[in-house]
């Protein structure tokens, strides 16, 4: 039962692995909406910019305006992919140079976009799931006062998104990144009359800031060793440079993932990011912003092709938060955490299959554009439990909601079946493939990656049985009631992505086919027969449902949380200690080291200097004196200065 | 009569006029000084436009006319594309800050200050503010090196009046440890300069201070450092570097805002223009010997300011110690003698002009409406006021160099150019990006969000004038954040100039990038 049959088109490949650069077509060249690609950003970015100049004046139809810019850049996008399709291999890949941006020296950094396979790929999941999310919010954000600034900020965000997948070298790269980060930030902290929102917002940004210390290194080291910052050139001259600058790199890109894609060591933001309006958490910190770590690394394949230590730290990385993700995701009451501790996981997932080379890289992308659909199918769900429960996060105060919103359900098991594993659904061709590659390069994390599809099947089911099955655990204030169509209609859309999207694309789209010309891809042997291995992975699947529905749809959950517990659940509780670790090792002494400082430049420095200068004007009657009389002694030490220089120059003359 | 002294004369004649010309009423006064203001400014834009780009002259529009003939002393204007950029910059923020502080004055005489002295009158202000601009012109266009000291040392006395007179808080403490500082940097610049008159007599046969001439001077070692010295202790001083910028957090908590953003938004660059236009062509050798010293000051300049800038619970002197980190930026991309560090450097003082007129100018709009600069006196002023907090976020992200600002172009331009010459240094001082977002994040976290505490509620939100001050800023700052090449274009050919007289290159890379390779 071979269904994930992603190996058969392999035969027709070339036994090498494709060299990844076919040169890049000028848009004019390429013809048709090439040329206009640069309105997939314009597009949302206009629609930011009117509705925060506009203020209140655009109140009325803000929104509206708001929801037709991502969509009309869907459009576009999918002419363009209908164009590219359309195009032979070597035509692919199209480059809009627009002007001359950042140079000085030998340093010259165009403001050119780059649209090929892999960006396409993104372009399409961004403006789709964006455009649905944009649609969803006009529902869920109805009852709220600033709901155009709430829109300005998505349309913010989907721009500098687009403009990260768009970016034809590093340094514009990292104006969407950075972009992308802003909106975070802006839609994180949107409820700021939260503290904990406001504190949530910073606390994302300045870790990701950690992470951009890495890009802005990894830029500067590219410059020092190819002399050149896009992509093009630096893929193409990689094979020329040194093992120690390609690992340097490899592992600053890494760095800069790690903080954007809320893996370790720089996850800790990403469950306290659960503060922002919930379609926020659906786009930016599940289907597309948290992944741009995977495109990161994904898009420099060339180098790290060639720095092994840099393509091992993104393995060892990607399997520490795949699990540790997971872990976290079993023990949170908060739906909405738990979701995030899921996002974690399944992007490690993604680091992982990047890890792995040119073995992975392609189920990389498969699986992140299979989790772009069912994790926001997943939000978008949970966000619809929660404006039926009054804003309530916690589920063990659901229960039994299928009961009072049947279409949620069906859009919540829709996204369950997408993430679990089970045939023949979105995760079952993504992940499985991960765990094949996986075990095909590396039998260790192989195993760990089977474990976490474990775990992920026993969060999943917890997830769904305390929310829909088992008994009312209601508060007396819930009112639930389903959410209004608007709402409702872009979930069932993403389900049937949820649902679809693998079969979609194993028979119909070939992603691997489609991909290989930029990443490259090259097959691996299986230790094991496949459908051992298929079995086996069903098996841990099917164990962790069971186990999660014995203990939370057939017994009855607690209001309160046990206490009595593991230490190994309290700590998943805690997150794993991550805060606690933060807080004792960087901002303690942080805060320590900063109000040392002012006590030492007011007392030390600046002691110093008044200590001279009371000594010098003697014992301070001078400066005594300019205080009272500053007129007349400024006056005089004017003159004073002057007569110094006539002096000095009269003498000078005699000389 | 040369465009550039027309320039300079403009705002000379309107600081007069406003003093005593403009009759008894405050409204008339106000309306001339600006309208001086804008006439300064669009003669700047004339002369911006006479500028050639794709001239290899160091100096353009040139003027010189004699002194004091008997000691070699011209009357000497020039600018090179730094320069230009300086004057863009001081004539932009001038009717700005005219504008932004129309009610500065009444508004501080509510405010309590130390020595209960009366505050002066609004006309004064207004013709200090025009003296000073004509001034600043002076400097930036300033040949001759005496013509320069001598600005440089008259420009005092309007920052003085400004800051002790119509200041804030401690204000008199303030202005005379301004002064102080400045005159004993001074007096060292003196000295210095002296030695240099002496130097070019001997060596070029006649007495001269005229830069163009200078530029080359061969001379012995030990006197090329002391000289080296003079001139960079007064510059450290004026930027101001650490240590010796203990001045600096009192002005900007004392300064109105209008002075503080014409203080240390434009004022302080003639440290570091005086760096890159004397210290440097002058005297290279010295220069490069000292080079290693100054990038040290540099990076604990940046990561001192921005520690510190953490720790303070006065805005005002908050946003001081910010720019005490991005002097040290600036510092550091001039003193490692690449092109994308001086490059960087000079559109760094041109985004820190622009990203401190808006800090001082929000923050100063909301002290107005409180009457305090204390950070634990607000919280939660998003709701009352929700488009002053947007502005103030916008500040702070020029602050925090937000790709997409111009600060991130010339922010990592300097880091680069650090990083070419020595990676470890590059790399540490990066490492200042994730401060400056502390400092800027947890002021607007303190100050904006949260609950909205009692003590802002009913704030007024800003009036059309004031948000139309702020808009033209930060219009140029993202402009330029996405398209910097008017101000790179006329930056690099005066780097270049900068780099050969230095006798300094940059580093090779590793590997030359091929041309853009594309399909037949």
């Amino acid at each position: 039962m071979n269904l994930t049959s992603l190996q058969l088109p392999l035969s027709e490949l070339p036994e090498e692995p494709v060299e990844a650069l076919t040169g890049t077509l000028p848009a004019e060249a390429a013809g048709g909406y090439f040329p206009y690609m640069w309105l997939l950003v314009a597009l949302p970015a206009f629609g930011a910019l009117v509705l925060l100049v506009g203020g209140k004046r655009t109140n009325a139809w803000g929104h509206l305006l708001a929801c037709l810019l991502p969509i009309g850049s869907f459009v576009l996008a999918c002419l363009l992919l209908a164009q590219m399709m359309g195009a032979p291999v070597e035509d692919r890949l199209v480059t809009l140079e627009m002007w001359d941006w950042t140079f000085a020296g030998m340093f010259d950094v165009p403001f050119a976009l780059r649209l090929d396979q892999l960006s396409m790929v993104f372009v399409m999941l961004i403006s789709g799931v964006g455009s649905l999310i944009h649609i969803y919010s006009i529902g869920y954000m109805a009852e709220d006062p600033d709901r155009r600034k709430f829109f300005a900020y998505l349309n913010l965000f989907v721009a500098a998104m687009l403009l990260l997948v768009l970016a034809n070298n590093y340094l514009l790269l990292y104006v969407g990144w950075e972009g992308v980060g802003l909106a975070s930030y802006l839609l994180i902290g949107f409820w700021q009359y939260k503290s904990s929102a406001a504190v949530a917002a910073k606390k994302a940004f300045v870790m990701n800031r950690v992470g951009d210390v890495g890009l802005s290194v990894a830029v500067m080291l590219m410059f020092v060793t190819f002399g050149t910052v896009t992509f093009e050139q630096v893929f193409a001259a990689a094979p020329e440079a040194g093992d120690t600058a390609l690992n340097l790199i490899g592992l600053a890109l890494l760095l800069a993932a790690v903080g954007k894609s809320a893996q370790f060591p720089l996850q800790a933001w990403l469950l306290d990011a659960m503060e922002g309006p919930t379609p926020v958490s659906a786009l930016i910190h599940a289907a597309t912003m948290v992944t741009a770590g995977v495109y990161l690394i994904v898009r420099s394949n060339a180098i790290f092709d060639l720095a092994s230590i840099a393509v091992t730290a993104v393995l060892a990385v990607g399997i520490i938060t795949m699990v540790a993700g997971a872990v976290i995701a079993c023990a949170k009451d908060e739906i909405k955490k738990s979701l995030a501790g899921s996002t974690m996981s399944q992007i490690g997932y993604m680091f992982v299959a990047a890890g792995l080379g040119p073995a992975g890289y392609v189920f990389a992308i498969f699986h992140l554009l299979m989790h772009g659909m069912f994790k926001a199918d997943l939000f978008l769900s949970a966000g619809s439990v929660m404006h039926g429960m009054k804003d309530e996060k916690n589920m063990r105060f659901y229960g039994a909601l299928r009961k009072v919103m049947l279409v949620t359900t069906i859009a919540f098991i829709c996204g369950f079946l997408g993430i679990s594993g089970l045939p023949p659904f979105d995760s079952f061709f993504s992940k499985d493939d991960i765990i094949k590659a996986a075990l095909g390069t590396n039998w260790f994390a192989g195993v760990a990656a089977i474990a976490a599809a474990g775990l992920t099947a026993f969060y999943m089911t917890r997830m769904l049985s305390m929310t829909f099955f088992g008994d009312k655990r209601w508060k007396e204030e819930a009112d639930p009631h389903e959410s209004p169509s608007v709402m409702t209609v872009p979930m069932l859309l993403l389900s049937v992505g949820a649902l679809f999207g693998g079969l979609f694309f194993v028979y119909v789209g070939d992603i691997v086919g489609w991909l290989d010309p930029i990443t490259g891809y090259q097959p691996f042997v299986l230790p094991i027969n496949d459908t051992v291995l298929e079995i086996v992975t069903l098996v841990v699947v099917l164990t962790g449902i069971t186990l999660a529905w014995r203990q939370y749809a057939s017994r009855p959950v607690p209001q309160q949380p046990p206490q009595q517990v593991s230490v190994f659940t309290t700590a998943a509780r805690n997150s794993l200690y991550d805060d606690a670790f933060n807080e004792a090792v960087f901002m303690r002494p942080g805060q320590y080291l900063t109000r040392w400082l002012v006590w030492f430049d007011n007392q030390v420095v600046d002691g110093a200097v008044r200590g001279i200068a009371s000594k010098v004007s003697g014992a301070g009657e001078q400066v005594k004196r300019l205080q009272t009389g500053f007129a007349r002694s400024y006056a005089l030490l004017m003159v004073g200065g002057a007569v110094l220089i006539g002096v000095v120059f009269v003498v000078a003359r005699w000389l | 009569m040369g465009t550039l002294t027309i320039l300079g004369l403009v705002p000379l004649i309107g600081s007069i006029v406003v003093a005593v010309g403009a009759g008894p009423s405050l409204k008339r006064a106000k309306q001339l000084a600006l309208l001086f203001a804008l006439i300064t400014f669009g003669v700047a834009v004339y002369a911006i436009s006479q500028f050639d780009r794709s001239s290899t002259e160091p100096f353009q529009l040139v003027e010189s006319h004699q002194w004091i003939p008997t000691l070699g002393l011209t009357y000497s204007v020039g600018v090179d594309g730094l320069a230009l950029v300086l004057l863009f910059l001081a004539t932009l923020l001038v009717p700005l800050v005219v504008i932004a502080g129309w009610n500065d004055v009444e508004d501080t005489a509510e405010l309590p200050s130390s020595d209960g002295q009366r505050p002066g009158q609004v006309r004064g202000y207004f013709a200090l503010i025009l003296l000073l601009e004509a001034m600043m012109i002076g400097v930036f266009v300033s040949l001759d090196v005496f013509l320069f000291y001598f600005l440089f040392e008259a420009i005092l006395i309007p920052v003085y009046f400004m800051i002790g007179r119509y200041g804030t808080g401690r204000r008199t403490y303030a202005a005379v440890k301004f002064l102080i500082y400045s005159l004993v940097g001074g007096l060292v610049m003196l000295a210095a300069l002296v030695m240099l008159w002496f130097t070019a007599a001997d060596v070029l046969g006649s007495p001269t201070l005229f830069l163009p001439d200078l530029i080359g001077l061969p001379m012995d070692a030990g006197l090329e450092n002391l000289m080296f010295w003079g001139f960079f202790i007064a510059f450290a001083i004026k930027a101001p570097l650490w240590p010796v910028h203990t001045w600096l957090p009192d002005a900007s908590g004392s300064a109105t805002p209008g002075t503080a953003v014409l203080l240390i938004g434009v004022l302080d660059k003639i440290g570091t223009y005086g760096m890159m236009r004397l210290c440097l062509p002058l005297f290279p050798e010295a220069s490069q010997t000292f080079a290693p010293v100054i990038i040290a000051i540099s990076v604990i300049g940046i990561f001192y300011g921005a520690l510190a800038a953490i720790g303070q619970t006065d805005m005002k002197r908050l946003f001081g110690y910010i720019s005490l980190s991005h002097f040290g930026f600036i510092t550091l991309g001039i003193f490692v003698f690449t092109s994308q560090g001086q490059v960087g450097a000079g559109l760094y003082m041109l985004g820190h002009g622009l990203s401190t007129a808006l800090l001082f100018m929000v923050a100063g709009y909301m002290i107005m409406r409180r009457k305090s600069a204390n950070v634990a006196d607000y919280g939660g002023v998003v709701k009352p006021a929700p488009v002053l907090a947007g502005m103030f976020l916008i500040a702070g992200l020029t602050a925090l160099a937000l790709p997409g600002m111009s600060t991130f172009v010339s922010e990592f331009l300097v880091l680069l150019g650090a990083f070419t010459v020595n990676p470890w240094l590059g790399a540490g001082a990066t490492l200042g990006i994730v401060f400056a977002a502390l400092y800027v994040l947890l002021l607007y976290q303190r100050t904006m969000t949260g609950p909205e505490t009692d003590q802002v509620r009913g704030m007024p939100d800003l009036n059309l004038r004031e948000r139309w001050v702020l808009a033209p800023i930060i219009g140029i700052v993202v402009f330029l954040g996405f398209y910097p090449a008017p101000v790179l274009d006329v930056l690099e050919p005066a780097v270049a100039n900068t780099m050969e007289w230095t006798g300094s290159s940059d580093p090779e890379t590793e590997l030359t990038p091929v041309a853009e390779g594309s399909q037949p």
